[in-house]
């Protein structure tokens, strides 16, 4: 009875939480915000649906699976790589470097930062180490 | 009491599903979209988990590890298409 009403919780606590998510999705105002509802609702939504799973085959069918552990790994691994690659488009898309706050260096913040203009900066610092050493 | 939880987080992520293909056909820039198809695989994910429990059956979970990898990739390889105009450099 306590375990029926464990993986009801999870179930209903996992279908709020996606549903959730994707409203954000649709609801939000800046594509920005937009990027929070799916990467962290959502992700939370299918971990409680895989618990529950988990809780059912165990306690209910009679016989433990792995399965879901190795699904929510993967997608609590892979879901901050999506969000920061997106974030990524986002950006280069949506704004300007100006847009941003300064860095309180020379050098523009990494995301903007061409790979020559890194190439040459970063020639220029083995050059001074070396000149250092031989000094 | 498992059955009513069941048929409410199968109409949860059935509508979420159906908010994410109304977000994917009119998306106001090109990386929502992106985001809504990474959404809509988790989602995807979390219904066949669903459909697991309801048949009592594990084999549904092999179906969703794929899902799930080629959903990666494939938002990988958008955003970086969109970013570099190449995905493999």
């Amino acid at each position: 009875m306590a375990v029926e009403l464990l993986i009801s919780a999870c179930l209903v606590i996992s279908g709020i939480f996606g549903l959730v998510g994707s409203i954000g999705l649709i609801k939000l105002p800046d594509p920005m915000m937009r990027l929070h509802s799916p990467t962290k609702a959502t992700t939370l939504g299918v971990g409680g649906a895989l618990i529950a799973s988990m809780l059912y085959f165990e306690f209910v069918v009679g016989r433990f699976s792995f399965h879901e552990l190795m699904i929510t790994l993967f997608l609590f691994l892979t879901a901050p790589i999506t969000g920061h690659f997106i974030a990524k488009t986002h950006l280069h898309l949506l704004h300007k470097p100006s847009d941003l706050p300064p860095t309180g260096t020379e050098r523009p913040w990494a995301s903007y930062e061409s790979d020559e203009a890194r190439a040459a900066i970063e020639a220029r610092d083995a050059a001074a180490r070396e000149a250092d050493q031989k000094g | 009491m498992i059955g009513y939880a069941l048929t409410f987080a199968f109409g949860a992520f059935g509508l979420a599903l159906l908010l994410n293909i109304y977000r994917i056909v009119n998306a106001p820039t090109v990386g929502d979209r992106i985001l809504a198809l990474d959404t809509m695989v988790i989602n995807a994910i979390a219904l066949l988990a669903l459909f697991g429990i309801l048949e009592g059956t594990t084999v549904y979970f092999e179906a969703s590890m794929i899902i799930a990898m080629t959903g990666f990739i494939s938002t990988v390889s958008y955003t970086r298409y969109l970013l570099r105009g190449d995905i493999i450099e």
